[in-house]
């Protein structure tokens, strides 16, 4: 008699015994909905337990150093001066870039592989695209170190700055030494290509097959009802894709500080080496004994994680109102 | 999410090694079926440098005695904070503790130096074929970025007949908190006043110009694919993976190559200033004495000078005997240099102040 559904049961009784399985099934419920409202509970409450005592430890920085915290370039753990500005800027940057190269490329794998791929080719290099994914961190870093370096160093770099003459632009001067911001905004646009790419992949096979048949019956050409018809309609699902991937980015620690050159520096050339604040915290935690020093780091892990919810914010409202006009133009 | 990263990183390398252990020691203790089978005996944290040496010696140690040690090479400034919270019986640093630390600790505080380690300078210049000579003022200057070319009249004057390339200089140094840096700006503290005053002696720096890279493999690596680079790595790697390395002055204006020999030489070489009361937090670069390499230093294990534990206490000062007889001898296998004899008398007989008493 395990009925799932326990009413049924209980009207297929009579007597007294039926009023105690009323009961028992209401205590039964009690005692499930708490158990699950507890473990639903946990989740949020643990993330604001990081958040206290990340933030109680590296109070006595932010509350020492104030808003210069965040603008200040010095980091000098000797002297105990510390400023995160640089961090903060290569952390922002470096995404920024891991976005720029992998939203266009990831986008264009998903739309191949949904839209034009033939059949039997779909699934392996759909599975080979996810399979970036699944590769360690310090691996791409290695990868990173001894094969996207030297390329760098020898071809790109100098193909960049002197023959397309973008030297000029500020972005893509000085000596190209290989470890760089571009550097690691180029393996964070590796890594974070699958997480694009299979969300959007995901998206877009499920935009429903009257939106293509509507557009090519109206006379639009492939590409036409791709970017008319299809696009728009997977775009908040793409959206939050690339935000998935930009949270991946701003929190990759071991292969971004095997090759950004880890200087606390903000330089206005991408073929200079900068910082961020997960490879500075990666770097200094280990050896770290000094409670000034100790707490500032604490302090960087408070303002990374602030600027992942702030990112995480701004990116659920980007979605919000993207889906919010799509759905209002398709109605 | 990042902390979860560094925390996986030393728990997987403790895993590993006490797997290791567990290998190394299994036939011992089924002999002498003590009670080793519920896990250590002594647990211990600390520096990752001479964690080859210390996980050979734990081995050997286990094998014979049956006492199975487990060290955790979390880092210097892990290990210092273990131990001076009381989770650890004993533990491991490149560097000595400050007084603050030792303040902040429940009882005195040990040193015992382990081993030497020394630091190179490594360079690629593909002309040059003999070893670079160069000495603390030059070295400082190019790390702090004052000579920013190899063609520079201050490197040719100590290299006559030596062609240098007008290339630019690419300064490579660790990002990651090291002793190895320690070791490393420790020198250059010493030798140059400008160094001493900014950026100072430290595990992370705020280096004037270069770089960073994560690890020796970071900083070799880089230099090894950049000409005109230099860095700087520790011994045994530079040794492991034959990379060029620089004949640097000591104090007696001698040039001398880093090797096992002239590290330990350094540490003779300022033995016979120590007082017959030092407690060991001594640095050694630029140390006195013929064949001295400058930038050497000791690693230190740091035992609490009361150990409640009776048992604990007998197994650990064993041990501290152990290494000082048997397992200096075997730390030139792995390229680390071991201590002179007049460290290892004045050591073995301060182990007789290690008490058992019960805390206060």
């Amino acid at each position: 008699m395990t009925a799932p559904d326990g009413r049924a049961v209980v009207e297929a009784r009579e007597g007294d015994g039926a009023a105690l399985r009323i009961h028992g099934a209401a205590i039964g419920d009690r005692i499930y909905s708490s158990a699950i409202t507890f473990f639903a509970l946990c989740v949020p409450l643990l993330l604001l337990a990081i958040a206290w005592e990340i933030g109680v430890a590296g109070w006595p920085t932010l509350h020492k150093f104030g808003f210069g915290f965040l603008t200040s370039s010095e980091w000098d753990p000797v002297k105990g001066e510390f400023g995160a500005a640089p961090a903060i800027y290569g952390t922002i940057v470096s995404s920024i870039i891991a976005l720029v190269l992998a939203t266009p490329l990831a986008i264009g794998v998903s739309l191949f592989l949904s839209e034009l791929a033939p059949r039997w080719l779909r699934q392996p290099v759909g599975f080979l695209v996810d399979l970036l994914a699944a590769i360690p961190s310090v691996v791409y870093g290695l990868w990173g170190i001894f094969v996207l370096l030297p390329v760098l160093r020898d071809p790109v770099m100098p193909f960049l700055r002197d023959t397309l003459h973008l030297g000029k632009t500020g972005l893509f001067t000085g000596p190209a030494y290989g470890p760089s911001m571009l550097a690691a905004g180029i393996i964070l646009a590796i890594m974070v290509l699958p997480y694009i790419a299979s969300v959007s992949r995901e998206v877009l096979l499920a935009v429903p097959r009257s939106q293509r048949e509507a557009a090519l019956a109206l006379g639009a050409t492939r590409w036409e009802a791709i970017w008319g018809a299809v696009l728009p309609y997977a775009r908040s699902g793409i959206v939050g894709g690339v935000i998935l991937g930009l949270g991946r980015a701003l929190g990759e620690t071991m292969a971004v500080t095997m090759l950004i050159g880890n200087r606390p520096e903000i330089a206005a050339s991408l073929f200079a080496p900068g910082y961020t604040m997960a490879s500075l915290l990666a770097n200094e935690f280990s050896e770290a004994s000094s409670d000034a020093h100790l707490s500032a780091l604490m302090a960087v892990a408070f303002v990374l994680f602030v600027i992942t919810l702030i990112v995480n914010a701004i990116a659920r409202w980007l979605v919000w109102q993207v889906s919010r006009n799509s759905s209002g133009k398709t109605a | 999410m990042n902390l979860r990263i560094l925390l996986a990183i030393p728990l997987a390398a403790a895993v590993a090694c006490g797997g290791d252990k567990k290998a190394g020691g299994a036939d011992s203790s089924a002999a002498t079926a003590q009670s080793t089978s519920s896990g250590a005996d002594l647990t211990g944290a600390g520096a990752t440098f001479p964690y080859p040496i210390y996980s050979k010696w734990f081995a050997d140690f286990a094998a014979e005695t049956g006492v199975k040690i487990n060290y955790q090479s979390i880092g210097s400034g892990g290990g210092i904070r273990q131990l001076v919270e009381g989770t650890v019986d004993f533990g491991a640093s490149d560097a000595p503790m400050t007084d603050a630390e030792l303040a902040k600790a429940k009882g005195p505080i040990l040193h015992f130096p382990t081993v030497l380690g020394a630091v190179v300078v490594t360079y690629n210049l593909p002309g040059v074929t003999k070893p670079l000579k160069l000495n603390g003022d030059v070295i400082a200057q190019i790390f702090a970025g004052k000579i920013t070319k190899w063609s520079d009249s201050r490197i040719a004057s100590l290299n006559p007949g030596v062609k240098l390339p007008a290339k630019d200089i690419l300064v490579v140094h660790r990002s990651d908190g090291s002793g190895t840096t320690y070791i490393f700006s420790d020198y250059l503290s010493a030798v140059s006043p400008a160094w001493a005053a900014a950026p100072g002696k430290g595990k992370e720096l705020s280096w004037p110009v270069g770089i960073g890279a994560k690890g020796n493999e970071g900083v070799a690596g880089q230099v090894k694919q950049t000409e005109g680079a230099i860095g700087y790595t520790e011994l045994a790697y530079a040794k492991q993976n034959h990379l060029a390395t620089a004949a640097i002055a000591n104090q007696a204006g001698e040039y001398v190559e880093p090797s096992i020999e002239s590290a330990t030489a350094a540490a003779a070489g300022i033995t016979s200033k120590l007082p017959p009361n030092t407690d060991f937090r001594i640095s050694i670069v630029n140390a006195p004495g013929a064949g001295a390499y400058p930038i050497s230093s000791f690693t230190w294990l740091l035992i609490p000078k009361t150990i409640p534990n009776a048992k604990k206490h007998k197994q650990l000062t064993d041990f501290l005997r152990w290494y000082l007889t048997k397992g200096e001898a075997s730390a030139a296998t792995l390229d680390y240099a071991p201590l002179p004899q007049p460290i290892i008398s004045t050591l073995t007989a301060r182990i007789d102040s290690i008490s058992a008493g019960t805390a206060k």
